[in-house]
């Protein structure tokens, strides 16, 4: 960082520093700020819920609501989605936005590769949906209970959130999943989809629980931290 | 999911004190609060901040999501502690890789906000640009950075917002590239105003540029905003004041850089990157 004589700003908060060094070799990350109100017309893309190839028969639809601690709807979150590929790569592929050279307009996924990949935002009420190819365990690891895992942002929300999708066909892995089974079990049941028609799955997301566990209050989702 | 108790019978009367005074919400939002209350609530949070600091315990390197004087916080932070997940004792975690972009995703022209329309934006043109690298210093390469911004005037191409600054017909505000094999990214665009918002009365944002980044790993993600050296609306800022550690604010906000600046075309900020969280991919991939 060179910024020679440039004066400090203004108090109490310079300019960026030479990252410094919070534990030995480890450069201090930048720290997380909310994504606001109004990433609306900047990150949500056309067919960014559309992850499973197009007319894929094996397409499920994942969907549910962003819920605060009232049990209202959150009308501006952004869930993000990530997914091993059907054959349980974890690679990803690029094309999730792709775009039209001559226009710059969004084209869309090309519906022939899944990229692992979805971003959606929620609507008025709250709601989002998914669809995609039911989740699958890594290749390393194909015992392992299968599952999608959100990114959660929301204005009022200063540091994304990190959650899963487990699925209920999946009990028995469950059992043997290093998350699930050492969490409560009301706790790991906010992980789990529930069924909700064919091919079809309800997930919710409570940031936070309510209050005094008035009305229809529901168990807070659970959030991860990874270390 | 699973209501503690059946509802046959009418609820009780709503119990007259919080269960927990720890939880006990802030004053309702939004209110016609004055900007001294969120000072004095601000106050007390940076000086408990810097008592921890000097005694010795960690310093958070992110914003506490439960942080009272950003007014929307209130609803929407998790009460109950995180999982943790630690990559050591489970590298096959999915979130340990994290998604890939590419050449289809982007094009020439996404980088320069002053380009995307017939005509040029009003505004002082600005170059910015960083490396992106992992808490380790290794480049994070061939990952997409967005960015969006509001216009000049301070007012954003979103129908939601109502500040009645002019629009500018000849920017939108949204940017995107990768980073190059070096971790590089730069954009071109106009320097953003500072708006209005509703946490209180008379509050207003520091300009700023939203940026989303990718990192190797999906733990990596990051979504944060980056502002600009010597802003005087720094220190009346709930968003920014969030970082409760004086470095941590610092790492937010760029520093001029005469290198970056082009003669008689643009100037230029220097704003580099590190993204926090494990990866999987740290010594098997060159992705
Ligand atoms: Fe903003």
């Amino acid at each position: 960082m060179s910024a020679p004589s440039a004066p400090h700003g203004h108090q109490g908060v310079p300019h960026q520093p030479a990252p410094a060094a919070q534990t030995p070799g480890a450069l201090a990350p930048t720290p997380s700020q909310t994504i606001g109100p109004f990433y609306g017309y900047a990150l949500p893309f056309p067919g960014g819920g559309e992850m499973a190839p197009a007319g894929h028969p094996g397409t499920i639809t994942l969907h549910g609501r962003v819920l605060d601690g009232a049990g209202e709807p959150v009308p501006d979150a952004l869930l993000e989605f990530w997914q091993a590929g059907p054959d349980g790569s974890l690679r990803g592929a690029p094309g999730s936005l792709r775009r039209d050279p001559a226009t710059g307009a969004v084209v869309g996924r090309d519906g022939v590769e899944f990229t692992g990949f979805g971003r959606v935002p929620t609507d008025a009420d709250g709601r989002y949906a998914l669809r995609t190819l039911p989740a699958t365990a890594p290749a390393s690891r194909p015992a392992a209970a299968p599952y999608i895992a959100v990114c959660v942002f929301a204005r009022g929300l200063l540091h994304h959130l990190f959650t899963r999708v487990y699925f209920p066909e999946d009990t028995a892995a469950h059992a043997a999943d290093p998350l699930l089974s050492g969490l409560p079990a009301q706790r790991a049941s906010t992980l789990v989809a529930r069924t909700d028609g064919e091919r079809r799955y309800r997930f919710d997301i409570r940031l936070q629980a309510p209050d005094a566990g008035g009305g229809e209050a529901g168990e807070e989702t659970v959030f991860l931290e990874f270390r | 999911m699973t209501p503690p108790s059946a509802s046959a019978a009418p609820a009780p009367p709503a119990a007259t004190a919080p269960a927990d005074p720890a939880a006990a919400p802030p004053p309702p939002d939004p209110g016609p609060e004055p900007q001294s209350v969120i000072d004095r609530e601000i106050a007390a949070l940076h000086s408990a901040a810097a008592d921890a600091r000097a005694a010795g315990g960690p310093v958070p390197a992110h914003p506490g999501r439960d942080f009272a004087p950003y007014r929307s916080t209130r609803l929407r932070h998790p009460r109950q502690p995180l999982a943790a997940i630690d990559a050591l004792r489970d590298p096959e975690a999915v979130e340990l890789t994290g998604p890939a972009f590419g050449v289809t995703d982007i094009t020439a022209l996404d980088a320069d906000l002053t380009r995307q329309h017939a005509g040029e934006p009003l505004g002082e043109r600005i170059t910015v640009a960083g490396r992106v690298r992992d808490r380790a210093g290794r480049p994070v390469r061939g990952q997409l950075v967005e960015i969006w911004q509001a216009n000049a005037a301070g007012r954003y191409a979103h129908q939601r917002d109502q500040h009645p600054a002019p629009l500018d017909p000849h920017f939108t505000g949204v940017g995107r590239c990768l980073t190059d094999d070096e971790g590089r990214y730069a954009f071109t665009t106009v320097r953003p105003g500072a708006y209005p918002w509703r946490n209180h009365h008379n509050a207003w944002r520091p300009a700023h540029i939203h940026f989303s980044l990718f990192g190797t790993a999906f733990t990596q993600r990051l979504v944060t905003q980056m502002y600009f050296p010597g802003d005087p609306l720094f220190p009346y800022d709930p968003i920014l004041a969030s970082c409760t550690d004086p470095q941590a604010r610092a790492r937010l906000v760029c520093a001029y850089d005469p290198d970056l600046a082009r003669a008689e075309w643009s100037l230029g900020y220097r704003w580099d990157i590190v993204l926090d969280g494990p990866s999987a991919t740290w010594t098997e991939e060159e992705r």
